[in-house]
């Protein structure tokens, strides 16, 4: 496994397992706090369509989020085990016009959840950036589709700034 | 040299194109990078020198012929692109954090 294929993130959440299982299995949670509307059941197989709605938890990012609002996207359900493992596939990146998402290459995002202390430790992994071709990962970076093109935005008036 | 500078660079398809024609096959003279493209000799040497000035390709004369190589370390930069991914799970915990978690007792 190289470095370059996978984004791991461990962060423990002062709520119960039950809870966080619920804001990541029930399609409606998801789609509260990751800001978006979800078509289709989180069952495995199931293919979802995913699109861009603002968030309801954060006003500033909800601010942020309008500019790509309607934006649409699909996923693809890998693993409900429930309490312990969400798993789906999707593609961070702009695909071009034509080009059936089932054919394009996928990553895998995965949500481990696990009893501890203080809460629930939850375990965020996106693996296989290998299989994206460096040209798709540097079109993600340019076009202002699926919230990168901000960043870029924000990346320009730093630099801006900078100068 | 400001990292927009790449990211400009990057974001056109004949320049993305150019770059994976000289990462797949090294360094190249400008005549063989502008086989199979639609646009004139000019306009690729125009994109060349955009990838050139972004600091991702580097030229040199061989004779008459201008030979294009690419820059590894730039192109390394574009692949923040894992970078940016990273920090917008970030915020999608914190926002997930905000819908969980009891608010603090004040």
């Amino acid at each position: 496994m190289t470095t370059t294929d996978q984004i791991r993130k461990v962060t423990t959440i002062r709520a119960p397992q039950a809870k966080v299982w619920s804001a990541l299995s029930v399609p409606e949670n998801f789609g509260y706090w990751f800001g978006s509307r979800i078509e289709g059941s989180f069952t495995p197989g199931e293919r979802l369509k995913m699109t861009i709605e603002p968030t309801k938890v954060d006003a500033e990012v909800a601010k942020e989020q309008e500019a790509y609002k309607g934006i649409e996207f699909d996923a693809w359900v890998e693993d409900v085990t429930p309490q312990s493992r969400f798993a789906f596939r999707w593609q961070p990146y702009a695909l071009d016009e034509g080009i059936d998402p089932a054919d394009a290459p996928c990553t895998l995002v995965e949500f481990l959840l696990e009893p501890v202390a203080d809460g629930t430790q939850l375990t965020i992994i996106e693996s296989g950036f290998d299989n994206i071709p460096l040209d798709r990962r540097a079109r993600a970076f340019a076009n202002n589709e699926r919230g990168w093109g901000m960043q870029i935005e924000l990346l320009t008036k730093y630099a801006e700034a900078l100068v | 040299m400001s990292v927009t500078a790449v990211f400009a660079a990057l974001g056109d398809d004949v320049r993305l194109r150019l770059i994976q024609k000289l990462v797949a096959s090294g360094p190249s003279p400008m005549g063989r990078l502008a086989e199979g493209e639609r646009v004139t000799r000019q306009a690729i040497a125009k994109h060349l020198g955009v990838l050139g000035r972004a600091g991702l390709a580097v030229v040199r004369r061989k004779g008459r012929e201008q030979i294009w190589t690419i820059e590894p370390a730039r192109l390394r930069e574009a692949e923040q692109y894992l970078e940016q991914i990273s920090s917008q799970w970030d915020l999608a915990i914190e926002r997930l954090r905000t819908f969980v978690e009891e608010p603090p007792e004040a």
